[in-house]
């Protein structure tokens, strides 16, 4: 993008509200950009995915195929196909320009949370509420996972993938990370269920949210606990927390209506978003822009940072 | 055309083709139609109409009706005396469309050449018979003429093949090379079944003898089509009935014949034709009456028949061939066979040539010769039933039929078994499972165990015989007896029962011990009296025979079922163990002393878990990482075996702990989080740190926190813990739930609560009894006192939990919703989704719906974390009095998922140093 590197100086937070989207599709369970930011996918309990450029605030394309909500959705990294998993306890591999379902995975004996893309997408990774991780081949055309990590004790809230690892957040209180390279599994206790977890971008930290109305931050090599974040409030519901596009901040929604921002490094509060009233159900941040999505209640709002300009509203 | 105008000037130019109409300006390219919309038309425009009414089609008439648009219109008559009206025949052509009239049409009007003036080169017969009919007519040669004048008509088929280079009289095909010497047929050669006759099938000999120069082709030759005629009457083969021209002329015609056969061969082909119908031709046309001017010999023509010339009189031998009038082909007429050969009278069919050899005779096989005294008539004899009293009878029934059965060892087949028909039938014993014990023995042993058997049967036998003594019909009751009668049953197949394995009487080791000698003594074949002294002699006579029997029952019952079993079943391969159970070489250890880590937040080496993970290699493959265990066919974390009914596969058992110290640790870990949030100027603010930001967050982290630990290192000691903390509000009172999980988050410290509750012995509730318990326990620390307040601490706090839930329902000025509902919420593990409309921003009483919803859950929930929390203490209490066994205290297995009211519930395991922590 043509935007400048942002000079040294204090990293933007998202604070403006520039878009809205009315999804129309029941209670927005997931917002998620796509690998390049430019578009988003939000997942209703209505069973369709939707596609839309947030920018502009325009809709592009609605999937249907679930059979109950869906509960995430990822996209791959050259933007050709989707992947999504549902309370249908099935993932779904879609093609993005058909909207046809390519392949639909079963397997999971529960809801599925959670989905990933592989960086190559030639692996999903879905994690369910039936305690169990499975690693779906999208090549071939076996009907059954490659592989299904079932160390976990209780349902798998929030999956996240590296290039060589898997990143596991369990409601049994547990971060497990399996690391392909060197086949180890090292799981860290947090105690408290996890509700989302996500690498910093350099890929050295775990940031863990939990019940507890905690968020963690810890190594990611020796799993000590480099940073606390508490002041939101997260008891009941999964909620999705973010670093942001520099890894400065780190971010998360609460159930009372608000995102809050903490400096990274020192654990002060940086920024408390009000979004609405109702649970903010789930954040995605930009890969490299400070923009934040936002999903509460049946809509999907697009924050940007202050100086930002909405540049003559091309639409 | 264009090319032509525009390169006019260069006039030596050669244009094929005509060129295409020049487009104009803005027209469009017409499209070519398809052929499916192509559409046949015929001259008239007319659609798809090519036949007239007469020929038919699907087209006929005026849209498949006679007449014309107008319809059919009869024309009137009209007659005047000026003008007559003159009588009009109608011919079909007056019917006719003019498609039929056309040239393919059923009439066609073009001029076109008949087959009366048709060339007729390509009828060879009817060009023979016009040739021959001019050689016969009256002035010779005349049909010369037809060929000078006659128009050809030929057929398509014939003009394409004379284009092709084809003549008439050759065949069809490539040119062939000819051998240049014909080989002759070996005369030694034996032709058999249908051969061709040797002039058919290597086509005229006469062509061979030329010179015949290289790289000269020929026409192949042509091939004169199969007389294909169908047999249409019953005749034999080649019977043609008596020829009535020769039968009438008799020998004159014959000898006319036979005069032309043998002398004018070097005619031509075509008159030979013309002799051979020149007999026939003589009754009918009258044409050939007299002598012809080719025939050297007069004929005579005028000799009548006379009844001379036929034979009144039977004889052996006839002069001629014999023939009277069968019409054979000539050259068995003339030809003489040698003798002894079988004559074939008649003709022989084309394509079939009489065998030089007779066949073999057949063999006739004579019936067989009946034996002398054979008499064709069968006796019944009369069934003798096998249960039959009378002995007497059947012995003379027997004698009468004369067939004495002497042999005793004859049974009915039914009685045999399947082996003794395998001896019968002589077929190899069946591989399979040895169906008796006898079969693993060795031979050696076979033999001593038959020895035995047959020495057996004699003593037996000799009993028998002894025993028929007059009161043997009274002692048949006698234990004696039975035994005999057992054995009998038993026969030598009682050496298979087995002393092993089977303990019909394991019960009573007394008398499975007896049953056992009892047994064995059987097997070496002892009397019953020798049987008797394994049983017990302190019973009664009667107890005696009763057990007595009872042995014997066993042992047969024993014996049966294990040879009918024993064949049916085949050995197990492999070995399966069945007490054995796979579970995961490693897992996660207890979660007790993790808690306290993560309370004190002791992250790192205390809470993390590592083990051996096996991707499968597909995962790598897919993820682009090499194998890291390319040899192991493991995948996920390697299982060991380990005994399945082990409790500790199900109970992890964790490593004795001592009650912890964690005031101080709790109090470092308050204090930091208190001067945390506190408000200092951000790190963006200073400019000399901007050039950190390149380094990874982890070690701006750990710098950070070096600072910060710098700020709050010395660590509070134990006695200032009534110090800070006193702002926070006492939990049990807050009855707001949302505020309360607040609160847990950021507790106050021990001491707090240890300062209000030290005195306070009536917040017991029944539920602290155990915890009392904990507090006999002898703790490690030296603070005993601390512990139980913290107990006392814990078992508030559950309290509050409970008061909590009750209060739930009522809290946040929702109305309360029906607790029977509780039953129908869905599945909900681990955390819920949001509510769609929380707020009712959207729709009101859909939001209000999702409320209640929530409500429920909130509800359920509580329920379920009180229940656990009841669990928990069950455990507890297990675990104390475990303790108070054995001294050891036993965590307990649970692995359930920590909310974090559990974390409360385990303040009991606090009190241990960080140090020591640090240390295990």
């Amino acid at each position: 993008m043509a935007f400048p590197r942002p000079r040294p100086a204090r990293p933007e937070l998202p604070r403006q509200r520039v878009q809205t989207l009315q999804c129309g599709q029941g209670a927005v369970r997931a917002a998620r950009f796509n690998a390049d930011g430019n578009y988003c996918l939000t997942c209703g309990s209505d069973k369709t995915l939707k596609l839309w450029n947030p920018h502009k605030g325009t809709a592009l394309r609605t999937y249907q195929g679930h059979g109950y909500e869906v509960l995430d959705a990822a996209g791959s990294f050259d933007n050709s196909q989707i992947c999504s998993g549902g309370a249908d306890k099935s993932v779904a591999l879609w093609d993005v320009t058909t909207g046809q379902v390519v392949r639909k995975y079963r397997g999971h004996a529960g809801k599925v949370n959670c989905v990933q893309f592989n960086q190559e997408a030639t692996v999903i990774v879905s994690g369910s509420i039936d305690s169990t991780v499975r690693c779906w081949d999208c090549r071939s055309r076996r009907p059954d996972p490659i592989q299904v990590l079932d160390e976990a004790k209780d349902g798998i809230s929030s999956v996240k993938l590296s290039a060589h690892e898997i990143l596991t957040g369990s409601v049994d209180g547990r971060v497990r990370r399996y690391d392909l390279c060197t086949g180890q599994l090292y799981s860290d206790y947090i105690g408290s269920p996890i509700t989302s977890v996500c690498f910093s971008k350099d890929g050295q930290c775990v940031l863990a949210a939990s019940l507890d109305s905690t968020l963690r931050l810890l190594d990611k090599d020796t799993g000590e606990l480099l940073g606390e974040y508490t002041g939101h409030r997260s008891t009941t519901y999964r909620l999705d927390c973010v670093l942001n596009e520099q890894d400065t901040h780190v971010g998360c929604a609460s159930e009372d209506g608000h995102v809050y921002f903490w400096d990274l490094v020192e654990g002060s509060l940086a920024l408390s978003l009000p979004v609405g009233q109702g649970v903010v159900q789930s954040l995605a941040f930009h890969p490299r822009l400070p923009c934040l999505l936002v999903a509460t209640q049946g809509q999907v709002t697009l924050w940007r940072e202050d100086t930002f300009q909405p540049e003559g509203d091309p639409s | 055309m264009a090319a032509e105008s525009s390169d006019s000037e260069e006039e030596d130019l050669v244009s094929y083709g005509s060129a295409l109409q020049p487009l104009e300006e803005g027209e469009r390219i017409k499209k070519p139609v398809p052929l499916q919309e192509q559409t046949v038309k015929d001259a008239k425009g007319r659609y798809q109409r090519f036949h007239g009414a007469f020929t038919g089609g699907f087209s006929a008439g005026y849209f498949n009706t006679v007449g014309t648009k107008e319809g059919w219109t009869p024309s009137a008559f009209v007659s005047s005396r000026q003008k007559r009206a003159d009588r009009t025949i109608l011919g079909p052509e007056d019917f006719m469309d003019e498609e039929d009239l056309s040239e393919f049409g059923i009439a066609p009007k073009d001029i076109t050449t008949t087959d009366d003036f048709a060339s007729k080169a390509k009828d060879r017969i009817k060009e023979k018979a016009r040739q021959i009919a001019g050689v016969v007519a009256p002035i010779p040669g005349t049909t010369a003429f037809d060929d000078l004048i006659g128009p050809s008509k030929i057929t398509i088929g014939v003009e394409l093949l004379r284009k092709m280079g084809w003549k008439e009289g050759q065949g069809i095909g490539p040119r062939v090379k000819r051998k240049p010497c014909r080989q002759k047929p070996d005369p030694t050669v034996k032709i058999y079944g249908c051969a061709l006759p040797p002039g058919l099938s290597e086509g005229s000999e006469d062509e061979e003898d030329e010179y015949q120069p290289e790289n000269v082709t020929f026409a192949p030759k042509d091939v004169m089509p199969v007389d294909l005629t169908p047999k249409e009457n019953v005749h034999g083969l080649g019977y043609k009935g008596l020829d009535p021209s020769q039968a009438l002329f008799g020998a004159s015609g014959r000898e006319h014949l036979n005069l032309f056969t043998g002398g004018s061969e070097e005619t031509s082909n075509l008159l030979g034709d013309l002799r051979h119908s020149k007999g026939r031709k003589l009754g009918i046309t009258g044409q050939a009456f007299g002598v012809g001017a080719l025939e050297e010999e007069d004929d005579d023509i005028y000799a009548t028949d006379t009844l001379s010339k036929y034979d009144t009189v039977l004889k052996d031998e006839e002069p001629g061939d014999g023939l009277y009038g069968w019409t054979a082909p000539k050259q068995y007429k003339s030809k003489r066979r040698p003798e002894g050969e079988i004559k074939y009278v008649g003709k022989v069919l084309a394509g079939f040539s009489l065998a030089s050899k007779s066949s073999a005779p057949i063999k006739i096989y004579p019936p067989p010769s009946l034996p002398r005294n054979y008499r064709p008539v069968h006796h019944f004899r009369p069934v003798i039933i096998a249960g039959n009293e009378n002995c007497h009878l059947q012995k003379a029934l027997e004698e009468s039929t004369g067939k004495l059965e002497s042999d005793p060892t004859h049974q009915s087949r039914h009685a045999l078994n399947a082996a003794q028909r395998r001896q019968q039938l002589g077929e190899t014993e069946l591989k399979g499972p040895a169906p008796s014990i006898l079969e693993y023995l060795s031979e050696k042993d076979r033999e001593r165990l038959k020895e035995v058997k047959q020495a057996s049967e004699q003593q037996m036998k000799a009993k028998i015989v002894s025993q028929q003594s007059p009161n043997s019909r009274f002692q048949a009751a006698s234990p004696e007896d039975a035994t005999h009668k057992w054995r009998m049953q038993l026969g030598g197949q009682l050496v298979n029962a087995g002393s092993s394995d089977f303990k019909p009487f394991a019960k009573n080791p007394e008398k499975q011990k007896r049953y056992e000698n009892f047994v064995r003594s059987l097997k070496q074949g002892e009397k019953g009296e020798t049987l008797e002294r394994f049983l017990d002699p302190n019973m009664s006579e009667w107890e005696r025979g009763r057990e007595h029997e009872e042995f014997f029952r066993a042992a047969i019952f024993y014996r049966s079922s294990n040879s009918t079993l024993s064949s049916r079943f085949t050995r197990a391969k492999y070995e399966d163990d069945v007490d054995k159970v796979e579970v995961p070489r490693d897992q996660e250890n207890d979660i007790d002393d993790k808690e306290t880590a993560v309370k004190m937040k002791m992250f790192g080496k205390l809470t993390r878990d590592k083990f051996e993970w096996h991707p499968d290699k597909l995962l790598c493959k897919r993820f682009n990482v090499r194998d890291p265990y390319p040899d192991s066919s493991v995948v996920g974390l390697p299982k060991v075996k380990r005994d399945k009914y082990s409790v500790f596969n199900f109970l992890t058992v964790p490593e004795p702990t001592t009650s912890l110290t964690q005031a101080t640790n709790e109090k470092i870990q308050e204090s930091s989080s208190l001067n945390k949030p506190s408000k200092k100027s951000s790190r963006w603010d200073v400019s000399d740190k901007e050039k950190e930001k390149k380094d990874s967050i982890s070690e701006f982290i750990s710098l950070a926190r070096s600072k910060a630990d710098a700020q709050q290192q010395p660590p509070v000691p134990a006695t200032e813990k009534c110090g800070t903390g006193t702002t926070e509000t006492l939990p049990t009172v807050v009855t707001d739930e949302d505020k309360n999980q607040e609160e847990e988050s950021r507790r106050p410290p021990m001491d707090l609560f240890k300062a209000i509750f030290v005195s306070s012995s009536d917040e017991k509730s029944s539920s602290s009894e155990e915890e009392s318990d904990e507090e006999q326990q002898p703790a490690t620390s030296e603070r005993e006192s601390e512990t139980t307040k913290q107990a006392d601490i814990s078992d508030n706090s559950s309290s509050n939990l409970q008061g909590r839930s009750v209060t739930a329902t009522t809290d946040s000025g929702i109305s309360s919703l029906p607790t029977s509902k509780q039953e129908d919420a869905t599945e909900e593990f681990g955390p819920k989704l949001p509510p769609a409309f929380s707020s009712g921003r959207f729709c009101k009483h859909l939001g209000r719906k999702e409320k209640h919803r929530k409500i429920r859950e909130r509800h359920k929930t509580k329920k379920e974390r009180k229940r656990k929390k009841e669990k928990k203490k069950k455990h507890k209490k297990q675990k104390n009095k475990g303790k108070h066994k054995n001294k050891k205290s036993e965590k307990d297995s649970s692995s359930d998922t920590t909310d974090s009211s559990d974390s409360l519930s385990d303040m009991d395991t606090t009190g241990l140093s960080p140090k020591e922590l640090l240390r295990r």
